[in-house]
């Protein structure tokens, strides 16, 4: 009996595991080198000090900066700040999606739903500085677009501040928040809302009971990129912040003087979405990222 | 359509003592009592979808405690219908009586019915006992109340032990009875199912037709069931209502279904279509029209042979012998043009028949076992 054998091919089948090398060593050597390596450098950096004669680094461990941030009240305030900005531009953006996501999942005809998404994703075809700097032509008091708007209301606009940066920051990271919403809300079966309905449940009772814990893991994944986006955040304050200052635009001040002390700024925002992150673990939103 | 018939027969044991026994008090209950209460009325019921008649113009009574069978192919108007009954889908015209009283706009939430869907649609938050009390607690029965009827109700499912469960870690057929469970505990007038079994395999859809059909004769409550499956609905139903087109074409018992098929399309759809058409008919009947004989009324004998008084004769050849385990199928090509089946239980042990091939042969049935149909 003779056999024949295939001339050997595929170089990649028969090494699975060079294969597997090809695939990830580029992403791999960006993700360590240049993410966790300049993140580590980062905390490294957050614990040494500053001589003030010299200007020299001094590389000696020391708790000295972080200190500072927590028992300074100017920084205490302006990381409070943010915080509390970053909470209302998620509470915001998602009261402002929940209604579109839904729109466009459950309500809108299907064969619209891709020019729907394409709508929502447009703003982020626009640079960034474009739309902030717009903002800061919309909410200048007085002459500003809202100004136009309100006055006749007999209110005025809410001029450059905490609420500009809000607003603003709110109208930058409102498609992170609609679409994983509507990504959610159309994996839900139509059957499960007639479900609800059909025991007895109306629409109000269906949206709490069954939507809502259905879609929250998209919920919290769209608050991560908000919250986490607005937490970083420094330009937005800068044009339409007037004299409100976030952690960011510390960090931005003090870099070139007192880069330790930058540093140990920058973590504190890193601290808190670490925190967040391992809050929402539990909820499983994590797993549908 | 061929093999529904052996499958039929397959599940023969069940449907021999259940729908005939309950057929048997239905008829009881329609002539020594005035008159049955009707559960649903439906009257000139439509509904276009665009420029697609889904439900064309539907009149159908539902008596109480009754097991009515949709039964129609995928797009005949059957699934809607139900969805118009559970109030998912509006109306475009007609009404929708339950227990007298129109409920033609009234939403879904305020009628007293409960429907198993297709899929389940069991809500993946909550578990199995959670699920089953959800509509309890949206119509705020006291939770004590609440608990002990939902494990009553899963109970009597047989999944008393899978109350903590997430509806996830359950089979198919766990689940299908979870959410008969779901749609039970609250007691409705009527249940509606819309093709609950469709998803499940094959040996487990038998047994959950006969405790669909058990659970359906202890609660006594209207049943209403949509199914594509022709053997679902013989071995399940009181009455079948077979739809096409968005209309009712037949409305009876399984066997009045089955054996007096009133039109073509019915005859082809519940059971195998064995149609003697034209010319056909015209030479062996000596009748014009279309004429239906089902394949188990007619018997194969030897071309020479004499057929039997008040038996119908036709010469013919075999195209095809198909071994069926309990049974032989056999195609025959009649002399006159067209061809039937035939099919003959194997009573013998040594009958491998398909010698039988090509070879010419007579069909013969009893001309009572004819029945003509509609065009």
């Amino acid at each position: 009996m003779t056999t024949t054998t295939a001339t050997p091919r595929g170089f990649g089948y028969r090494h699975p595991r060079l294969r597997l090398a090809g695939l990830l060593t580029a992403p791999m050597a960006w993700l360590v080198v240049v993410y966790l390596g300049s993140l580590a450098a980062l905390f490294l950096t957050a614990f040494w000090t500053v001589d003030d004669f010299t200007g020299q680094l001094v590389k000696t461990f020391t708790m000295k900066n972080f200190q500072q941030v927590f028992t300074n009240s100017a920084y205490l305030g302006s990381m409070l700040r943010t915080v509390s900005i970053a909470l209302l531009v998620t509470l915001f953006c998602l009261v402002l999606a929940l209604p579109l996501a839904f729109f466009m999942a459950r309500v809108a005809r299907p064969s619209w739903r891709p020019l729907l998404v394409a709508m929502v994703l447009t703003p982020l075809w626009a640079s960034y500085l474009v739309k902030v700097y717009a903002w800061r032509a919309m909410l200048q008091p007085e002459t500003g677009v809202l100004a136009w708007f309100l006055d006749p209301l007999g209110l005025s606009s809410p001029g450059y501040g905490y609420l500009g940066i809000v607003i603003t920051l709110t109208y930058l990271w409102l498609p992170y928040m609609i679409l994983p919403i509507y990504a959610g809300l159309t994996r839900l079966p139509n059957s499960m809302l007639d479900a609800s309905s059909d025991l007895g449940a109306t629409g109000g009772r269906t949206f709490r009971s069954v939507v809502m814990p259905i879609i929250f893991p998209s919920i919290v994944a769209g608050s991560i990129f908000t919250f986490s986006l607005s937490l970083g955040d420094y330009i937005t304050a800068q044009i339409v912040g007037g004299k409100v200052t976030m952690l960011g635009n510390i960090v931005q001040t003090t870099y070139v003087t007192n880069l330790p002390f930058a540093a140990a700024v920058a973590t504190v925002p890193v601290v808190i979405v670490l925190l967040y992150l391992l809050a929402v673990r539990r909820s499983g939103a994590l797993d549908n990222l | 359509m061929g093999e529904s018939v052996w499958a039929m027969r397959g599940s023969g044991y069940c449907s021999a003592i259940a729908p005939s026994a309950v057929h048997a008090m239905m008829q009881g209950v329609r002539y020594t009592m005035s008159e049955p209460s009707v559960a649903i009325r439906l009257r000139g019921l439509t509904r276009r979808f665009g420029d697609v008649v889904a439900v064309d113009g539907v009149d159908l009574d539902v008596f109480d405690g009754e097991f009515l069978t949709l039964l129609g192919p995928s797009g005949s108007g059957k699934t809607t219908v139900l969805r118009m009954i559970a109030g998912f889908e509006r109306p475009d015209d007609g009404t929708i009586e339950l227990a007298g009283v129109d409920v033609t706009r009234v939403p879904p939430y305020a009628r007293d019915v409960n429907t198993v869907f297709q899929d389940y649609a069991l809500f993946p938050h909550m578990s199995v006992l959670k699920n089953i009390e959800y509509g309890l607690k949206v119509k705020k029965v006291p939770a004590a109340e609440r608990k002990t009827r939902a494990l009553a109700a899963l109970e009597s499912v047989r999944l008393g032990a899978y109350g903590d469960r997430a509806p996830s870690q359950l089979s198919g057929g766990q689940r299908q009875r979870v959410a008969l469970a779901r749609a039970l505990v609250n007691r409705p007038k009527v249940l509606l199912l819309d093709e609950p079994l469709g998803a499940l395999d094959l040996k487990l859809r038998e047994q959950m037709q006969v405790e669909l059909k058990e659970i359906q004769r202890e609660v006594g409550i209207t049943f209403v069931f949509v199914t594509h499956d022709q053997d679902e609905a013989l071995t399940m139903s009181d009455r079948i209502a077979v739809f096409n087109e968005g209309n009712i074409a037949q409305l009876g018992t399984p066997t009045e279904v089955y054996e007096h098929p009133a039109t073509a399309f019915v005859a082809g759809f519940v059971g195998t279509s064995n149609l003697l058409e034209g010319a056909a008919a015209q030479a062996v009947l000596g009748r014009p029209g279309t004429w239906s004989v089902r394949p188990e009324k007619i018997r194969v004998i030897e071309a020479d042979a004499r057929p039997g008084d008040g038996e119908h004769a036709v010469p013919g050849t075999v195209r095809e012998v198909v071994y069926v385990g309990m049974s032989t199928r056999f195609v025959v090509d009649l002399a006159v043009g067209g061809s039937l089946m035939a099919v003959q239980q194997n009573s013998e042990m040594s009958t491998d028949l398909g010698h039988l091939r090509g070879q010419r042969i007579q069909l013969v049935w009893d001309a009572r076992h004819e029945y003509q149909v509609a065009d």
